[in-house]
């Protein structure tokens, strides 16, 4: 089934937050954002912007009426700065005109006087500072420090992974205006509603009734819209309360980029050793993830960093620690894979390392250590349905790896300019918000009388096409045409208290809930037809726009049902709650049974080098995926292309960079270069393990919107490949992104 | 007053002439289909066509709006993702949804826009020049293969389509709305009322000296859209003397409107300097070298613009005028300092000319950056070659990203003249270069890899000019 808002998206009839038709007297919010990485604020005057032409209002923190805290799992954030001032961009002042460019123009006039302190942009120069967001947290398994003696060679070394910009196309934005008795309406592109309701409720001293938030779809997200959506909505939310009238901000790409936080940088140091027969005895890292200014989603992060410290491997001996580290840097947030993409590059980096040691591929290791069936996790959980040995075998057969490695090395045997690279990448991911907690969401159902069906649940709909899995739940239900259904706007008057839109759940938890409402309209529609037939419900089956009764035809069809049900006072109308069974984690211990299930694949990426000028490209991705039972191919395959894609730019060309004063040098598109269409492999081939899926997916159907973004870490290690086949010398050293500079100052041995 | 037909209507607006075109679709005109990515021309989402009259025919370009300046669309066909629709979705609009090429949707319009812009054209599509028209769109969610496997049935649907004609091919096959057969008609009407005569002064509030003169508007735009929106603006796009490229006396002259995929196509640079054409895809996007100015790039005066670069290795000249006044001088002179030009705030440039000796020179563009495509070099570098046997009787080398101004290597030119080709006198040219170049270190990269990147591009020009003579081990370089 394809996206069923696809032909509407091609015609540009679909309406983002930004097309929403102005109400009039709509005023227009920019954010006035500290010039300054880390200080003291000794004065503000505003009352340059206060007197331009246009100019409304100009809100600081003194205006904020609730509390000026935005904090999401830890109070630690502000909406406006408070005393201090901790990343340049911080907002400070919201000015409020009546044309974006009024605005614009009037907070240039903005004076702030700082007392500048030192930024700090170093997240292991926090750490010795004592800099943290949080407590560190350490996993365990096994007895790593006896290991080490058990094994035949220890590697250490030290590995570090970059920022990566969410660049969803549609930048943030809310527009909000005053409903009835001191309500608030916020249009808000993000992917939590509910965290946006309740954040505007407590800035803006409201009960959480009085807050309406309302998400039609997001121009994509990616995580980047799952936190840091709020202090947008939010700030139009205590705009257009105070001055009642309509506010909107759309943030500008140079805003969205210097104020909004991005991927976490990583820097780690890694020990693995290893017996003679490539079996990995014991692992211990420490890890040391950029936070930026304030937690955010942070602690999550860290979590799941732990969770997929060790991928797709069983290692008996483990200890990895993560220390989450408060920097001068926006706060870093969600972004697809979640701090697994990290925790992955960190121990492929050791078995890499290993590997260069061993003089032998990678893929000798990887393969000698994958996850087999009741094996148990670092955290404590058995591993159950693992097919990442299948994933493997399967490539293997489809494409002969060792084929592939002889192609290369003939190739580069050759002692032209260009070399090849390959590499292959193993993911294990975990499907399950990490906090159990989260696990649970609701539907709404409305038949109407007419027979068409109006959904709501609360999932956002960003590109990842968790609609169409929607509209497929209820088709399949009630056997209807999906026509007949609207996936209605994500609104927390309609189903509140939602869980974020992420974690790759957002299918599984949303349509599981629509399941069990559909279920149960289902179940009473055959009741009304049982009784209009004078027969058992058991009877009757709902097929293809029909009832039938023993698999006959009764001549009722769905659009007769429907009235004849309306006026039998039934109700046509169901919620349905579903939250995760089975799942648990005792933090106290780190163990428990965190996730629902695994998703697991296999991917080869290849890579051609031009070693005189330092520029690649990236040949082949072939991919063996877990898919379970695929519900939706199509649109599951675009989440595989898209994620494998932007899991290369993050390993290849993305770079985030400062200076030391903590300024981003990287605030626009002309700096911060993302794949274009000549950056897409040159042949992508992707195939579905063939294989009963778990019965905690939605209808079987494995999530899939962040497993396949690991695949893209192969890039990195393919190019580090080449690199070495031209250099034999160099000594990788584990760093991404592995840019066009760092390949040819590689290639020459300039560091 | 800017007068032009924005799909179906004729509009006219006292709007600024300097504001963007995007902001007047989207906020004046309620055309919400064109969306805004980053206004700085880097990611498409709000792409267009222009149409300009052209005789009885109106040929139509792809432009992003961001960029555009209203005033520049005057006289022209403006046509939106509104105005292509008919009541069913084209091919084009299909193959994005059958290929499941669309995810968020957000920078759709401006893909079908520039697959629009390319069936439109009078050349042939196929799938290398739809992908060559989407190069500078972004898009984030599907990693482009469902859009290549789109672009492969769309160059398929147009296989038939009629070069000579292709806007009437396209309304009979129901892929564009029928009005547009009416335009040339309707533009000439409009198009006749306002031509700029030679150095009138031509501004939204009237004429002072606080005028911005804007031509593409690809840079002004990105560096200084809120001052042009409200300043005055002297339109250079509209002069009838500063556009063409054309031959005299032996030189090419490239008129200052003249942009960059003017020069891409026109047929007498691809008589004297065919090498052009493998520069080109390497400079800004489709839409962006459709709007972009030769001029313009030269006036930037950025240490790393390509055509400065190409230039210089031609070793052209400018014609600089002033209300009174006209000079000419050697490009590499008119860089005296980082973004400072040996130009009177009232002179502009009026064109650039330069000798190319195709008989017996030879010419290489090399230019390294983060991302191949749609990006600014990191270095970039240009050398034209006049040989006498195995003697280089003549060198023009040119270098981006290593000074503050587009640097004319004097100094390396000098040493490799009455050379041979050889590794050793590239080596030792090289040395000589490290001591004419003071690159620095920013967020294209550091000082050590600009000087280590030009080295190689030095080798590189060489290997692809005399690869039987230069192929070294580069290992050993």
């Amino acid at each position: 089934m394809k996206n069923p808002e696809a032909a509407n998206h091609s015609t540009g009839r679909s309406q983002y937050l930004d097309d929403i038709p102005a109400l009039k007297n709509t005023l227009y919010g920019v954010i006035f954002g500290s010039p300054s990485a880390h200080g003291r604020i000794i004065s503000l005057d505003i009352s340059g912007a206060l007197a331009a032409t246009g100019v409304n209002a100009v809100f600081t923190k003194s205006d904020i009426p609730g509390k000026n805290d935005i904090g999401g799992i830890i109070p630690d954030e502000t909406l406006f700065a408070d005393e201090e001032v901790h990343y340049l961009g911080q907002p400070v002042a919201l000015v409020v005109a009546d044309s974006e460019y009024a605005a614009r123009k009037a907070a240039k006039l903005i004076r702030v006087s700082i007392e500048e302190l030192e930024p700090v942009t170093d997240p292991r120069v926090a750490k010795e500072k004592g800099h943290l967001l949080i407590p560190s947290r350490t996993f365990r398994m096994g007895d790593v420090a006896a290991a080490w003696n058990e094994c035949d060679i220890v590697i250490e070394g030290r590995a570090d992974c970059g920022a990566q910009e969410h660049l969803y196309l549609e930048t943030q934005g809310a527009y909000s205006w005053p409903g009835d008795n001191g309500a608030i309406i916020i249009h808000s592109s993000t992917q939590s509603p509910t965290l946006v309701q309740k954040v505007a409720a407590r800035v803006l001293a409201l009960p959480m009734n009085m807050v309406e938030v309302d998400v039609a779809r997001l121009g994509g997200a990616f995580g980047g819209k799952e936190d840091q959506a709020t202090f947008v909505a939010v700030m139009t939310a205590l705009a257009a309360s105070l001055l009642q009238r309509p506010v909107k901000i759309t943030l500008s790409r140079g805003d969205d980029m210097r104020m909004t936080g991005k991927r976490h940088p990583y820097s780690a140091d890694f020990r693995i050793g290893l017996t003679n027969d490539y079996r990995i005895k014991a692992y211990s890292a420490v890890l040391y993830q950029n936070g930026g200014a304030a937690a955010d989603l942070s602690p999550a992060i860290m979590e799941r960093t732990l969770f997929h410290s060790t991928n797709a491997y069983f290692i008996p001996n483990t200890e990895v620690t993560v220390h989450s580290c408060r920097t001068n840097i926006p706060p870093n947030t969600a972004f697809r894979g979640f701090g697994a993409p990290q925790g992955m590059f960190v121990i492929e980096s050791a078995i890499a390392k290993a590997a260069a040691e061993l003089k032998v591929p990678a893929r000798i290791i990887q393969q000698a250590n994958f996850l087999k069936e009741n094996d148990v996790f670092q955290y404590g959980q058995v591993a159950l349905d693992v097919n990442i040995g299948e994933c493997f075998a399967k490539l293997d057969g489809e494409f002969r790896i060792e084929e592939i490695e002889k192609e290369i090395a003939e190739f580069n045997s050759r002692g032209t300019i260009y070399r090849k690279g390959m590499a292959l990448m193993p993911v294990c991911f975990g499907i399950s918000f990490t906090k159990t907690s989260m696990n649970h969401a609701r539907a709404l159902v409305h038949i109407y009388q007419d027979g068409s069906i109006g959904i709501s649940t609360g999932a956002v709909e960003m590109g990842q096409g968790v609609n169409a899995k929607l509209a497929r739940v209820a088709a399949g239900t009630f056997s209807v045409n999906p026509a007949r259904i609207k996936i209605e706007t994500t609104n927390t008057t309609r189903v509140a208290n939602t869980s974020p839109t992420a974690a790759s759940s957002g299918a599984d938890l949303n349509g599981n809930a629509l399941l069990i409402a559909c279920n149960k309209l289902a179940g009473r529609l055959k009741e009304a037809a049982a009784s209009l037939l004078g027969c058992s419900a058991d009877e009757i089956r709902l097929s293809d726009e029909k009832v039938l009764r023993n698999g006959e035809p009764t001549g009722i069809t769905w659009e007769k049902l429907i009235p004849e049900a309306f006026l039998m006072r039934i109700a046509l109308s169901e919620n349905g709650h579903y939250a995760t069974p089975v799942i648990f984690f005792d933090k106290s211990v780190e163990k428990g049974h965190p996730f629902a299930y695994h998703v697991y694949g296999t991917a080869v990426v290849t890579v051609l080098l031009d070693c005189l000028r330092g520029t690649y490209r990236t040949e082949r991705v072939l991919v063996v995926h877990d898919f379970g039972n695929n519900i939706n191919p199509d649109i599951d395959m675009g989440q595989m292309e898209g994620g494998v894609m932007q899991g290369i730019g993050w390993m290849t060309m993305e770079e985030v960079l400062f200076d030391n004063r903590g300024r981003m040098l990287t605030d626009s598109l002309s700096t911060y270069k993302v794949p274009d269409i000549y950056s897409a492999p040159e042949t992508s081939e992707i195939r579905a393990l063939e294989k009963e899926g778990p019965g905690l997916a939605l209808m079987k159907s494995k999530a899939i919107g962040e497993p396949p973004f690991m695949y893209g870490i192969g890039a990195y290690f393919a190019l580090q490949n080449a690199i070495s086949s031209f250099n034999p010398s160099w000594r990788p050293d584990y760093n991404a992104p592995m840019t066009p500079e760092k390949v040819l100052m590689r290639l020459y041995d300039k560091k | 007053m800017v007068s032009f037909i924005l799909n179906r209507e004729l509009v006219t607006t006292e709007k600024s002439e300097g504001s963007s075109l995007l902001d007047f679709l989207r906020y004046d005109m309620g055309l919400t289909g064109t969306k805004t990515g980053c206004r700085e021309g880097d990611c498409g989402a709000c792409t267009v066509i222009a149409g300009t009259l052209n005789g009885s025919t109106v040929t139509y370009r792809s432009a992003v709006s961001c960029l555009m300046p209203l005033g520049n669309a005057h006289g022209k066909h403006i046509v939106t993702i509104e105005g292509i629709n008919t009541g069913h979705l084209s091919h084009i609009q299909q193959a994005m949804v059958d290929h499941d090429a669309i995810q968020c949707g957000f920078c759709t319009p401006g893909i079908v826009m520039s697959l629009v812009s390319e069936s439109i054209s009078q050349r042939e599509t196929t799938r290398d020049s739809a992908i060559t028209s989407m190069a500078g769109n972004i898009c984030r969610c599907t990693g482009y293969k469902s859009i290549e496997r789109a672009a492969q049935e769309i160059a398929e649907a147009l296989a038939d389509k009629d070069i000579n004609d292709p806007v009437r091919w396209l309304v009979e096959h129901g892929q564009l709305p029928d009005y547009f057969l009416g335009i040339p008609g309707r533009l000439s009407a409009i198009a006749n009322d306002r031509e700029y005569p030679a150095g009138y002064n031509r501004t939204a509030g009237g004429s002072s000296g606080s005028d911005i003169r804007i031509a593409g508007g690809t840079d002004l735009m990105v560096r200084h859209a809120d001052e042009l929106a409200e300043s005055g603006v002297i339109r250079l796009s509209g002069r009838k003397e500063l556009k063409g490229i054309k031959t005299e006396d032996g030189r090419c002259i490239i008129g200052a409107s003249a942009t960059i995929s003017e020069a891409g196509e026109s047929e007498t640079l691809k008589e004297y300097f065919p090498e052009i054409s493998t520069c080109i895809p390497l400079i800004a996007s489709e839409p962006v070298r459709n709007m972009a100015t030769i001029a313009g790039n030269i006036v930037n005066a950025s240490p790393i613009g390509d055509m400065s670069i190409i230039l210089l290795a031609l070793n052209a000249d400018v014609t600089v005028a002033g209300s009174r006044t006209s000079k000419v001088l050697l490009l590499k002179d008119l860089f005296l300092g980082y973004k400072k030009l040996d130009m009177e705030p009232e002179e502009y440039l009026r064109s650039i000319s330069f000798k190319y000796e195709f008989a017996r020179a030879l010419f290489s563009f090399e230019k390294v950056s983060r991302r191949t495509h749609l990006d600014i070099a990191s270095v970039n570098s240009a050398i034209q070659l006049r040989m006498e046997g195995d003697l280089i009787a003549g060198c023009h080398l040119s270098a981006g990203g290593v000074s503050p101004v587009p640097l004319y290597l004097s100094n390396t030119s000098a040493f490799l003249k009455g050379r041979t080709v050889s590794v050793e006198s590239l080596q030792q040219a090289n040395n000589v270069m490290q001591e004419e170049i003071s690159p620095i270190s920013d967020a294209r990269g550091s000082a050590e890899y600009k000087r280590l990147l030009l080295r190689q591009l030095l080798f590189a020009h060489f290997m692809k000019l005399f690869p039987e003579k230069i192929n070294p081990d580069i290992g050993k370089l």
